[in-house]
């Protein structure tokens, strides 16, 4: 009766170990999950952010640097008896910012019950000193120390640029898998252009910790921890001083001041006026800031030195007289009579030569030389001639830097506008076009458009006598570095070195006995350079522009200044270009007045 | 009377091995589970679990060789002493008991408490083997089946009212004997049936839908089949007591369990329910397990069970330790010495030659089945969380010699197998 039960008995047995085995083999082997949450159950895993790389100016002065705020992370799983009313005292949050920040935190994809979760972030270092022994109370409640950007002076916000989390989308774009949701990102300027140099390496720490969250020491002797890395210093060539000389001369203005060391292409400032202050876009109220500051309809965002495309005006006139010697359609000599029925002029010159008409600026001298320029007599059409002479002629200009992005060590620069046939066909719709049509860009007016960086390099060219570097910010990554590799290098124009020596000596004219004689004479240092006067829309004022270089031998400064709606080159701009020669070669100005002229004078 | 001491030839020294083995094992693993990296601990210290489990092993070899011996007949003659003397105990424990974690299921001796329970396991297996070994014991007869049942439910209604409902149905081990000393396997089918049954009411939340299928499913049998009176009215029969079933679980469910035990059958039924509350438990034990992946994390390397993620680590919830620290293969090891050691148990059973031994021998091979199904089925989420030890690794004394004392009468009945007359 009972034959075979032994059996079923012993079957049941083993089978129910069978089925323990195989549901174990499920969960322990097939199964990584439970490896995940047990992590997640011990492992506190810490990130120690690394420090920025800081930046600092020619002379070794900090001018951005690190300043540690504290996010608060939570871990929902330790939570015990939250007492929500006190955490809002304390925090000093209302209930529903409260409710608000746990639903955002909740939705976010990271988000885990086991790990911890950013809750509250960028709490100062004031704020969290406040909140920091009450965060016992509150278990599992965890702050998080990392470092936000921190400014020295109010000043060189566009060149610098700012730092926030990185967006979803560029998180989304990000192949390198460096970053993570929350992390920080260089959004502009200096900050994005170096941004994998100034990052710096996270480290990672791993703790053990119990049920209750208390830590029980390094996991694994902390063979999986990393130290972080902090990033590159970068060593500036902006001297911070003239910087803020420079802003404070553009306070009220809207326009660029640009400087250069010619021998080097290090930017000594970089103006753009109207600006804001760097430390609005930091911390808590970066958001809030941002969006006024972009809102502004100044536009403090526009970084006019590298983003403002504006016709260059009588400057150009300086590219023309060199583009001339070199196609020898002229020489220094040459003298043409200031015939007012083509093209209007100024000042009592009748009959100059080609440094006269530089240093008088004058309109129908550079009117001739274009066309002399353009219609050479290669071939006998006068349209097939023009589009011969003008491919020569834009050659030679865009060999100055003009018409392209130069390649500065800052985003978004402009190209700037040098009109090719090309551009010309389209713009005449395929008619015939010839010099009649175009002669305004002999005088740095019709198509013609140059960015503020351009004009600087500009005046660094010829203060050369010929060649340029590359303007960039950043003269050594890390103490004792180099600059990037492309800043090295010497690019040379398409003129005969011999040449320039006529356009030093025009502009030092400009300056001792022409249109640069009032404002720009300085009594110890020979000042070269340029007015220009760009014509604006009535009933707006022209822009005031001027370009410069000093001394005249071995050239220290190099400079360019750009003053919208401000009228005559040798006022505004003349005055404010004069004044930073100055401030930088003497440490000051001997000419209070012309500073007074500059701050107090409203130019319209 | 033949007395003999020496019978360590006769001992059967694969289950003493197996014995060893798991003993030895538990002991390393309670010394795991406590384990405390931060701490200067040697396994042998006294304030820790594993060196009181070093004392208690230490005892339990002297009940060994005590048990030993002691005449074999002695068992069988004072089985039922030893069985109203347990269940006076048990009465006792609602007056004289102290409460640990919720059970008040001790008696203290000193700082140290016993539980009768624990005792009654064995007591009881003698008491049953008894019965079924006497002289005209009839399985089919319905008051034998009685005298059994009253046998097993009495300590098992008394250890319920100590509220420890965990080792109170160790007691439904017995059927495993029933059924094998020739009880009709339709009380088990019914059982297992009615667990079933009890499931999916709690997974079907309305109850009608279940009666509702029954009665589809007893409409379908009586068309498709033979038309008799009979088989209608036993099938007609069959679906009501069904329907009571469901309807008197529902019952039991929402007012006779308590709200613990309501919310583990919950927790069971559906793994998603509450895991941070009732079933942090087994989620974290699940966590633990999972997390040893295939070769485990090594000795003493173990996170979640020494920093107590999972509750009652050294005790119900050993085998997490190791789990986590041994993998599937430390698992596999635990599992197979079980195997072995159940079979191995089955076939001593078999080989006595009178009923008496034979039905302990089963006794003994369904309590440890049974602790073992329950307790490795709880921590990996395939059983409710009830509180009961895993045989030789989990920490306690009691249960460390209730187990021993099971298993070595059962060795020492077998030693003697040669010796008693056939009555089978």
């Amino acid at each position: 009766m009972n034959e075979g039960r032994r059996e079923i008995v012993q079957v049941v047995f083993g089978l129910v170990g069978l089925i323990f085995l195989v549901r174990l083999f499920f969960i322990q082997v097939l199964d990584s999950r439970y490896a995940e949450l047990a992590d997640g159950n011990a492992i506190l895993r810490e990130v120690e952010y690394p420090f920025r790389g800081l930046i600092y100016d020619r002379n070794n002065k900090l001018i951005v640097y690190n300043t540690p705020e504290y996010d608060i992370q939570v871990v929902m799983k330790e939570v015990k008896n939250f007492d929500s009313a006190r955490f809002c005292t304390v925090f000093g949050l209302t209930r529903e910012e409260l409710r608000m920040r746990f639903r955002e935190m909740k939705i976010r994809k990271e988000y885990s019950q086991f790990k911890p979760t950013r809750l509250l972030n960028q709490l100062s270092n004031i704020d969290f000193a406040r909140i920091q022994d009450y965060l016992d109370e509150f278990p599992g409640f965890y702050a998080q120390a990392r470092t936000t950007r921190a400014y020295q002076s109010p000043s060189l916000a566009n060149a610098l640029g700012y730092v926030s989390e990185i967006s979803k989308e560029n998180l989304a774009r990000d192949a390198s898998g460096i970053y993570r949701q929350g992390d920080y990102v260089g959004q502009s300027g200096i900050e994005a252009f170096y941004e994998e140099q100034l990052r710096g390496k996270r480290g990672v720490r791993f703790k053990l910790r119990n049920v209750k969250g208390i830590e029980k020491g390094s996991f694994k002797n902390g063979e999986y921890d990393t130290l972080s890395t902090p990033g590159a210093n970068l060593y500036t060539g902006i001297d911070i001083d003239l910087q803020q000389y420079g802003e404070f001369l553009m306070k009220g203005k809207a326009g660029s001041i640009v400087a250069i060391e010619p021998a080097t292409g290090e930017i000594l400032s970089l103006v753009s006026g109207p600006s804001y202050d760097p430390a609005l876009l930091t911390g808590r109220n970066y958001s809030s800031n941002f969006k006024l500051i972009s809102n502004d309809s100044l536009k403090p965002l526009f970084n006019r030195p590298l983003m403002a495309q504006y016709r260059p005006g009588s400057i150009f006139k300086i590219a023309q007289a060199m583009t001339a010697l070199q196609e020898k359609v002229i020489t220094p000599d040459t003298r043409i009579k200031c015939d007012r029925s083509v093209i209007n002029c100024h000042g009592a010159h009748t009959n100059e030569d080609l440094r006269g008409a530089i240093a008088n600026s004058c309109n129908p001298y550079f009117h001739n030389v274009l066309r002399r320029m353009l219609n050479q007599g290669v071939v006998n059409d006068p349209f097939g001639d023009t589009r011969i002479g003008l491919e020569e002629w834009n050659k030679h200009i865009t060999s100055f830097g003009f018409g392209k992005r130069l390649g500065i060590d800052l985003p978004n620069e402009k190209d700037g506008l040098i009109p090719t046939p090309a551009y010309y066909d389209r713009a005449y719709r395929n008619r015939p076009w010839k010099f009649s049509n175009i002669y305004s860009i002999a005088i740095g007016e019709g198509e013609n458009l140059v960015v503020p960086i351009q004009m600087a390099n500009f005046a660094a060219t010829i203060a050369n006598r010929g060649f340029y570097y590359t303007p960039h910010l950043v003269k050594a990554i890390g103490e004792d570095g180099k600059p990037l590799p492309q800043y090295s290098e010497r690019h040379y124009t398409s003129i005969d070195t011999s040449y320039f020596i006529v356009a030093v000596d025009a502009m030092e004219k400009v300056v001792r006995e022409g249109t640069g004689q009032y404002r720009a004479k300085l009594a110890d240092i020979v000042v070269c350079g340029k007015t220009g006067t760009v014509q604006n829309a009535p009933p707006l004022f022209d822009h005031s522009v001027f370009i410069a270089f000093a001394p005249r031998d071995n050239p220290k400064i190099a400079i360019s200044v750009y003053v919208e709606d401000a009228g005559q080159g040798a006022r505004a701009a003349a005055s404010i270009a004069s004044l930073m020669i100055e401030k930088y070669l003497l440490g000051g100005t001997k000419r209070p007045h012309i500073e007074q002229y500059v701050l107090n004078n409203k130019f319209e | 009377m033949s007395r003999e001491v020496d019978i360590s030839g006769k001992l059967d020294w694969v289950s003493v091995l197996l014995y060893a083995l798991m003993v030895g094992l538990g002991w390393l693993n309670i010394f795991a589970a406590v384990y405390d990296e931060t701490a200067n601990q040697s396994i042998f210290d006294m304030s820790l679990n594993s060196g009181r489990q070093l004392m208690f092993i230490a005892a339990a070899v002297l009940i060994i060789f005590a048990i030993i011996i002691v005449d074999m007949r002695f068992y069988e003659t004072f089985a039922y002493i030893f069985y109203a003397i347990i269940l006076v105990a048990l009465l006792l424990i609602p007056f004289i008991g102290k409460e640990v974690g919720g059970n008040k299921s001790w008696i203290g001796v000193g700082s140290f408490g016993v539980q009768p329970s624990e005792f009654a396991k064995f007591i009881t297996a003698l008491a049953v083997a008894r019965t079924i070994g006497s002289v005209g014991f009839r399985m089919d007869s319905v008051r034998n089946q009685g005298i059994l049942f009253v046998l097993i439910l009495a300590p098992l209604a008394l250890i319920i009212l100590q509220k420890d409902f965990g080792t109170a149905i160790v007691f439904l081990s017995f059927l495993v004997v029933f059924y094998r000393e020739g009880m009709s396997p339709f009380i088990l089918i019914v059982g297992i049936s009615m667990a079933a049954l009890a499931i999916l009411t709690l997974i079907v939340k309305n109850q009608w839908y279940l009666h509702g299928i029954i009665g589809v499913a007893l409409v379908l049998l009586i068309i498709f089949g033979k038309r008799n009176f009979k088989r209608i009215a036993s099938l007609t029969f069959g679906a009501l007591l069904l329907i009571l079933t469901i309807e008197s679980f529902d019952y039991v469910i929402n007012n006779v369990l308590p709200e613990r035990h309501k919310k583990r059958l919950e927790a069971l039924v559906n793994p998603n329910f509450d895991p941070m509350g009732i079933n942090w438990n087994v989620t974290q034990s699940k966590i633990a397990i999972g997390s040893g992946g295939f070769a485990g994390k090594g000795f003493l390397k173990g996170t979640q069970t020494k920093f107590d993620f999972v509750p009652e680590q050294s005790t119900d919830f050993i085998f997490c330790t190791i789990g986590e620290e041994h993998g599937w293969m430390g698992s596999l090891v635990v599992v197979a010495l079980f195997i072995v050691f159940l079979q191995r148990i089955v076939f001593i059973a078999e080989r006595q030659k009178n009923r008496f031994a034979r039905a302990y021998g089963y006794s003994v091979a369904s309590i440890f089945f049974f602790h073992f199904a329950v307790n490795i089925g709880m921590t990996i989420g395939l059983f409710p969380v009830i509180g009961i030890p895993l045989p030789f690794f989990s920490y306690g004394g009691s249960a460390l010699w209730s187990f021993t004392v099971l298993l070595f009468i059962l060795l020492k009945l077998d030693a003697h197998r040669s010796q008693v007359l056939q009555r089978i």
